[in-house]
């Protein structure tokens, strides 16, 4: 399969960005990419970021880090971009696909693609991340658990986008497990679990991914197998998906212990 | 079989010739083909699996670029028959009219400058169908009342077949009697480059050259011919490089015809390449097999009959050459495998299914069948308390059986199975893993072992093949060896080289025989103007047959240097010998190069009684019997399955191979494990789901798993060498095995960790929904 005809315009800075007319912004390409192969995604004007020098910026400020939308996951994996603490973004961001997608691959694509079965879109949620995003009339914060309205749908306006994504700093204490299940290492997850407890800062929450639409999230008290259960009852996943996500988050909760 | 590592002779583990190239990524595939004014081909495939086809509407103004059945003037469709008595036909139309049978069956093709082009083309031709029920399941199809894939045929039943036997006596009294209900997934053989085509048509020659990617050029033309209407002179196929075959590029398809129609009736070249999406919904699958079989047994686990029914979901179409009837009929003769028992019935049905035609993968039915049937002889352990590899051993042929007619008249060649499984059975430990069990009695990952043994017919012959009156028997196999004016050395033979390391074991056969170095020999394959005829690469048949026509060849062309040598060294013909790159009379000698050089460049030194024929012979070669070669191979494997999750790893995978006399042990090993890989793919991994209306859901290499490296462990290789008594060195066709035993090997393992918890799978793969699905059954009979 070879993609419709498209017309490719490539900014290289933000205000270029901004006299970009109408289009389908493409970040690494490793979703995009395929869709535009398989005819799936054919929009007629595609307009990359990869080459705008202020996306690909990370900022560290005194509780967070704001990672700008155009990092890879191979920046992140390698340690090339500051932590949040407790080498939990590193780890994360090794274990997605494959290297070959993680050198394409960006934080702020994945978010936006708002795959069910994401890393990024289930951790991030777990660490309490937002996204920053950028319009013609500045921008705004959209926690990631407002964020994502269903399986490939985000809240984003006609003609905002994602710019960067605001990750709070994980306390000294703070504790954390992430438990997916795959077919192969590097495949989409069929169950998965993020669990991110920091007493400290009162955060005490548990993220039930891959569920055929936005992530559970299980908060305070409600971090137990128990409600997970009840939750997964509306996931409309079936028996056996269940019992794998319940044993997913049980042992997310076990590394997080 | 000589020690050391000195020489390039049989037996030496030289480095592959061909892997210069293929490493570097220097290879010449189809893809890398570019002929000036070619064109890009794109197919309209049915989005519907069963369908009647109303009006076509081509793309206004692109009338003459997109072609419909009624364009292909003169054309015919595939028709695959088989001579065994009630077989059904099927004509597989190169582009479909009446109905269509299957998803991604073509309809029209589409011809463009670029492929985006061509697929623009192709989804603006609009296609009217009206939808008819989908025949989706291999037993529902045989049920009356299904809807008809060929209306004409009355039922759904390429061909049935039965092996008949009295069990009635058996039945009352046999002490032991176990059956099993199995299923083994539709799969889509995945070799790395997908098929491929270019065709032109030559002027000069009149002459529709093909190159396409196929595993058997010769049989290709014969096919191609009989579809255009045209003569075989008028036909030349080229296999360049191949990545990767397994079977599935072993079969005349719909789009190499209508290739080679378009570049004669265009008059300029056109390709196509197909693509992933093509591969995974559209064209042929392989391995779906249903069984439902009952094992009689005494106390000690003897096994006393065999009563089985298998049906085989042969889908759409009979595919060129091997037929609808090829796996069934295979389900039905080598069921008994290694087994020594005396009372077998099987009944085999092959279904036609609204699915792309059933194509023979790496092992054919063997990978399904040595699963059903060591899945019976762990039941059968089972039920009389036994380990599995004793109750195996109780019942395999013993070394002094050899030769041995088993009761489907399998004529085993030569090996000692018992001695092949007692040295996995070692090489896994088994105690250990029994005390490993015992101590992890209530962890929720748990251990278990499993065993398989089995044995692999390479290089069956005319008797064997022209009994299924299929469109294709093999002969004799012929090659061609010259020497060049300087003394180096060509072969020319018929089959196709594409991951086996032909150019390399050729040249170690040629390099036996006649001393010249394997640097200086080229083998020349896949092409049918520069080739003698072969029915090509399949059934591990190349080394016993390519390689025995080599040495004949060979040996041959020894002859008649060595008639040359002995006159430039004065001496008596009878008084020389030939090897090592000289024709040599006691301390005398002369080099090769220098008899090459005397009858091409100096005939006037020539003896007066010379072959006229020179120095370039054509020769024949059938093996002693042609019953084949039996290779065998016992397989043990160590598995954990995490019962909460339901992920099964591999934590150590032994195996002991019997491939007679090998020719390079390395690319043997090669072989062996890259089988294992795609046996690992069918276990665990491999599956094209299909729903109630016959639409393929795992369209996409996210959604179709194959193994990778991190699935396949490194394997623990031991062999046996156990000539066979009917070939030029001893060896035998090994290329299948590897993917043969491990459904069964892991089934198995699998299960023996299952066990104590009461639950058993018996569907492939096993997949964490299956294993889990498993144990909540097995939960439930608990708690009724």
């Amino acid at each position: 399969m070879k993609p419709a005809v498209f017309s490719l315009e490539q900014p290289v800075s933000v205000a270029q960005l901004m006299q970009s007319g109408e289009g389908r912004i493409v970040a690494g390409g490793q979703s995009l990419g395929p869709m535009l192969n398989f005819r799936v995604a054919q929009p007629s004007h595609v307009i990359s970021i990869a080459q705008i020098r202020e996306f690909s910026l990370v900022e560290e400020t005194e509780d967070a880090v704001i990672i700008g939308a155009c990092v890879t996951h191979a920046a992140i994996a390698d340690g090339r971009v500051p932590d949040i603490g407790k080498g939990i973004l590193p780890a994360i961001a090794q274990g997605i696909a494959y290297r070959a997608v993680r050198n394409r691959g960006t934080i702020g694509g994945s978010l936006c693609h708002a795959d069910p079965a994401a890393d990024w879109l289930c951790t991030m949620t777990a660490l309490g991340a937002a996204v920053l995003t950028l319009r013609p009339d500045g921008g705004r914060t959209i926690p990631l658990t407002t964020f994502v309205l269903g399986p490939f749908r985000n809240a984003l306006q006609p003609g905002e986008i994602v710019q960067a994504v605001r990750v709070p700093k994980a306390s000294p204490e703070a504790r954390w497990g992430y438990y997916k299940a795959c077919r192969k290492p590097g495949e989409f997850a069929h169950a998965m679990a993020a669990v991110f407890l920091d007493p400290a800062r009162d955060i005490h929450r548990a993220v039930i991914g891959a569920v055929g639409g936005a992530p559970i999230v299980l908060e305070g008290s409600d971090v137990r197998i128990e409600s997970a259960e009840r939750a997964l009852l509306q996931s409309g996943l079936d028996e056996i998906g269940r019992i794998m996500q319940l044993a997913a988050l049980r042992r997310a909760m076990e590394q997080a212990a | 079989m000589k020690g050391g590592a000195e020489g390039y002779g049989v037996g030496r583990s030289v480095r592959r010739k061909e892997d210069d190239r293929y490493m570097r990524g220097k290879g010449e595939y189809v893809g890398d083909i570019r002929l000036a004014g070619m064109r890009e081909l794109a197919f309209v495939r049915s989005p519907l699996a069963h369908a009647r086809i109303g009006n076509i509407r081509k793309p206004a103004g692109h009338e003459d670029r997109v072609f419909v059945a009624a364009d292909l003037i003169g054309v015919k469709p595939i028709v695959a028959n088989s001579g065994l008595p009630g077989f059904k036909s099927s004509a597989q139309p190169i582009l479909a009219h009446d109905k269509v049978r299957h998803v991604g069956e073509a309809i029209a093709a589409c011809v463009a400058a670029t492929r985006a082009e061509a697929e623009d083309l192709a989804a603006a031709v609009e296609v009217d169908f009206e939808e008819l029920p989908a025949v989706v399941d291999m037993l529902a199809a045989r049920m009356p009342g299904a809807p008809l894939v060929h209306e004409h045929w009355g039922d759904n039943v390429f061909l049935e077949s039965r092996v008949e036997a009295d069990l009635s006596e058996i039945r009352r009294t046999a002490p032991v009697v176990v059956r099993r209900t199995l299923r083994t997934a539709r799969q889509c053989m995945s070799p790395l480059e997908g098929r491929g085509v270019v065709a032109l048509y030559d002027r000069r020659l009149d002459q529709i050259v093909l190159h396409t990617a196929t595993q058997i050029p010769h049989i290709i033309r014969t096919g191609l011919a009989g579809c255009l209407g045209v003569s075989e002179e008028n036909v030349r196929i080229v296999a360049p490089d191949v990545g990767g075959g397994f079977g599935y590029k072993g079969m005349l398809l719909s789009e190499e015809v209508c290739a080679a129609f378009l570049a004669r009736h265009l008059g300029y070249p056109v390709r196509w390449l197909e693509d992933r999406r093509e591969q995974l919904s559209g064209n042929a699958n392989c391995r779906e097999h249903h069984y439902d079989i009952m094992a009689y047994a005494d106390r000690d686990g003897r096994l006393i009959a065999l009563d089985a029914a298998a049906t085989v979901d042969t889908g759409a179409y009979s595919i060129y050459p091997f037929s609808a009837c090829l796996e069934s009929a295979q389900v039905a003769s080598i069921l008994p495998g290694p087994y020594k028992f005396d009372a077998y019935r099987c009944i085999t049905w092959s279904s036609a299914t609204n699915k792309p035609g059933l194509v023979p993968y790496r092992g054919v039915a063997r990978a399904g069948v040595c699963y059903a049937m060591e899945t019976m002889i762990d039941a059968i352990a089972h039920a009389v308390n036994k380990e599995p590899y004793e109750v195996r051993l109780r019942n395999l042929v013993q070394p002094e059986d050899m030769p041995f007619d088993n009761i489907t008249k399998k004529h085993f060649d030569s090996g000692d199975y018992p001695e092949c499984l007692r040295r996995v059975v070692e090489a896994i430990d088994l105690p250990a893993i029994r005390r490993k069990q015992k101590d992890s009695a209530d962890a929720s990952v748990r251990i278990g072992v499993g065993f398989s043994i089995f044995c692999e017919q390479g290089a069956h012959g005319t008797s064997v093949y022209y009994g299924w009156g299929i469109p294709m028997v093999p002969g004799f196999e012929q090659a061609v060896a010259r020497l060049t004016p300087d003394g180096g050395l060509e072969l020319r033979v018929g089959i196709q080289s594409h991951g086996q390391g032909l150019e390399t074991t050729l040249a170690q056969i040629a390099n036996e025989v006649l001393g010249i170095p394997v640097e200086r020999i080229r083998v020349v394959h896949g092409d049918t103007a520069v080739t003698p005829y072969s029915t090509g690469t399949w059934g591990s048949r190349c080394i016993v047959m390519a390689g025995g026509a080599v040495a004949t060849a060979c040996r041959e062309l020894g002859q008649r240097i060595a008639r040359i040598g002995a006159h430039l060294l004065q001496v008596p013909s009878g008084n020389v010998q030939v090897g090592k790159g000289l024709v040599s009379s006691g301390v005398a000698s002369v080099r090769i190069e220098e008899v090459a050089r005397t009858w091409y460049l100096r005939p006037q030194e020539l003896p007066k009684d010379v072959d006229p024929g020179g120095l370039e012979v054509t020769s024949g070669y059938k093996t002693v019997r042609d019953t084949g070669t039996f290779s065998y191979a016992a397989h043990a494997v160590v598995v954990s399955v995490d019962t909460e999750m339901g992920d099964v790893r591999i934590l150590d995978y032994a195996l002991c191979e019997d491939g007679g006399v090998l020719i390079n042990p390395m690319i043997v090993d090669g072989q062996v494990c890259g089988g294992v890989a795609q046996g690992i793919g069918t276990a665990l991994y491999e599956e094209m789901p299909f729903d109630d209306h016959g639409q393929p859901l795992a369209t996409t290499l996210a959604d179709y798993m194959l193994p990778g490296a991190t699935e396949v462990p490194m394997l623990r290789i031991d062999h046996m060498q156990t000539p066979s008594p009917y070939t030029a060195f001893g060896q035998k066709g090994i290329g299948e095995g590897g993917a043969i035993g491990p459904p069964a090997a892991i089934a198995n393992a699998v299960n023996d960790a299952l066990r104590p918890l009461g639950a058993e799978i018996n569907q492939l793969p096993i997949t964490p929904h299956r294993v889990l699905e498993a144990l909540a059954a097995s939960r439930l009979k608990v708690s009724a």
